[in-house]
């Protein structure tokens, strides 16, 4: 690892202004994947800025609204245990549970997975396939807006994630085919019907551009929510991820797989 | 560089170290304590797994300046007064370690599973819950066998006789 310089603030501000000061500072959430990156000096930052010790990104509510609200530096373990998420989505908490391993649970963050979005992470199918809102230092924009493009995202460079909104679903579940070696998807499907009856399905780990909806099975399940419904839809194999782990038509073959597993599931 | 504090063991223990320092450097070169090994150095392995604040991380994938002012638990803290830990005696009794490089790795990754799981740890979530530890010699048959005699001898449940 290159030297760096460690940041602690205590406030979103001061977090805020440290960002400012350059292009070359970096937001250390969890460090779950900022730090092993900066181990291979894949990312050489000049200076960390740690976010573990703001107390206005921490805490998981209900919000107003029904559904539920978590803080940027909720960890994946403390959102997996969660009774608030567990009675209300029953699916985010399970997601949750199935990020990387027991360690590293401990320590990666809901807002330093959707900030990088790797395009095999976990959350950010569940984002998309909520509808969540994205809540920053500045703004709020919902999940479709949120997630541009292989670890690219809307937020603008001086942006911190600090919450993201959840609301309750009818009914919902992921279903994932994780990489017998890192556990991160190779194809992640989360569906469900929220409670105004819309049908989300949202594809995570498969696609070149990272997480997509899938609106051809969306159309099918809102006339029939049942796996035979979507059992003939297939995404197009030009559109996948393909490397040493699958190629694009084993990938695309595995979300039709995932998704008649996740309808399945949510029941 | 950053001067850092940690409770390591019950002890604190202050150095100067560079802002990059990773926590499980900071354990080995700084506090001496060389139980906590470094395997693969891509935060996969888990043979760094040391306990902060309660709970298990890799150490090899948290800076030392991160765990300023927490209370980290390594292999070293385990043992009470020259007693073997219940983990380490049920590593001991089930051999669930051959070169034992893994070893204080899967025994802090094992108590801290115990201490969310209690007595209701069953083989299949030991083996799920062993996801970031790898071992390389055991096939990791005596290793879960050791992680369930230890919890079953944690909550006080007579240990089937084998």
């Amino acid at each position: 690892m290159y030297e760096t310089n460690y940041h602690r603030p205590k406030t979103l501000a001061d977090a805020a202004a440290l960002l400012a000061k350059s292009d070359e500072v970096k937001l250390l959430a969890g460090g779950q994947t900022l730090l092993p990156t900066m181990k291979q000096r894949l990312a050489a930052p000049t200076d960390v800025i740690d976010l573990r010790h703001i107390d206005d990104l921490k805490g998981i509510t209900e919000s107003g609204s029904g559904g539920v609200r978590i803080g940027a530096a909720v960890t994946h373990a403390e959102v997996a245990g969660s009774e608030t998420v567990r009675r209300l989505i029953p699916a985010l908490a399970s997601l949750a549970g199935e990020i990387g391993d027991p360690h590293v649970r401990h320590m990666g963050t809901i807002g330093g997975s959707i900030a990088n979005n790797d395009p095999a992470a976990d959350y950010p199918g569940a984002l998309v396939g909520l509808n969540a809102t994205v809540t920053t230092n500045k703004r709020e924009m919902s999940a479709d807006d949120f997630f541009t493009g292989l670890f690219e995202t809307a937020l603008e460079p001086d942006e911190i994630v600090t919450a993201v909104t959840f609301p309750a679903p009818e009914k919902a579940a992921y279903a994932k085919y994780p990489n017998p070696a890192s556990r991160y998807s190779m194809a992640g499907v989360f569906a469900a019907r929220l409670a105004d009856g819309s049908i989300r399905v949202a594809v995570t780990g498969a696609g070149q551009g990272g997480v997509f909806r899938v609106s051809e099975m969306e159309q099918a399940l809102s006339s029939n929510w049942s796996p035979d419904a979507i059992a003939g839809v297939k995404v197009a194999a030009g559109d996948m991820l393909s490397d040493i782990h699958g190629s694009a038509d084993y990938r695309a073959n595995l979300v039709s797989v995932m998704a008649k597993r996740a309808v399945a599931a949510a029941g | 560089m950053a001067t850092v504090t940690i409770t390591v063991n019950g002890k604190k223990r202050s150095a100067t170290v560079e802002d990059r320092t990773l926590l499980v450097n900071f354990l080995r070169e700084n506090a001496g304590l060389t139980g906590t090994h470094v395997g693969c150095d891509t935060s996969q392995c888990g043979a760094c797994v040391v306990h902060v604040d309660g709970k298990a991380v890799k150490s090899c994938t948290m800076l030392a300046a991160q765990a300023d002012g927490a209370e980290v638990v390594t292999i070293e803290g385990l043992a009470q007064g020259g007693e073997l830990h219940p983990v380490q005696a049920a590593f001991h009794e089930h051999h669930g370690l051959q070169c034992g490089f893994c070893t204080p790795g899967m025994i802090m990754a094992a108590t801290d599973m115990i201490n969310r799981y209690g007595a209701k740890l069953d083989e299949a979530t030991i083996r799920k819950e062993l996801d970031g530890n790898i071992c390389r010699c055991t096939g990791y048959h005596n290793i879960v066998k050791a992680i369930k005699a230890a919890a079953d001898a944690m909550a006080g449940t007579a240990q089937a006789a084998e």
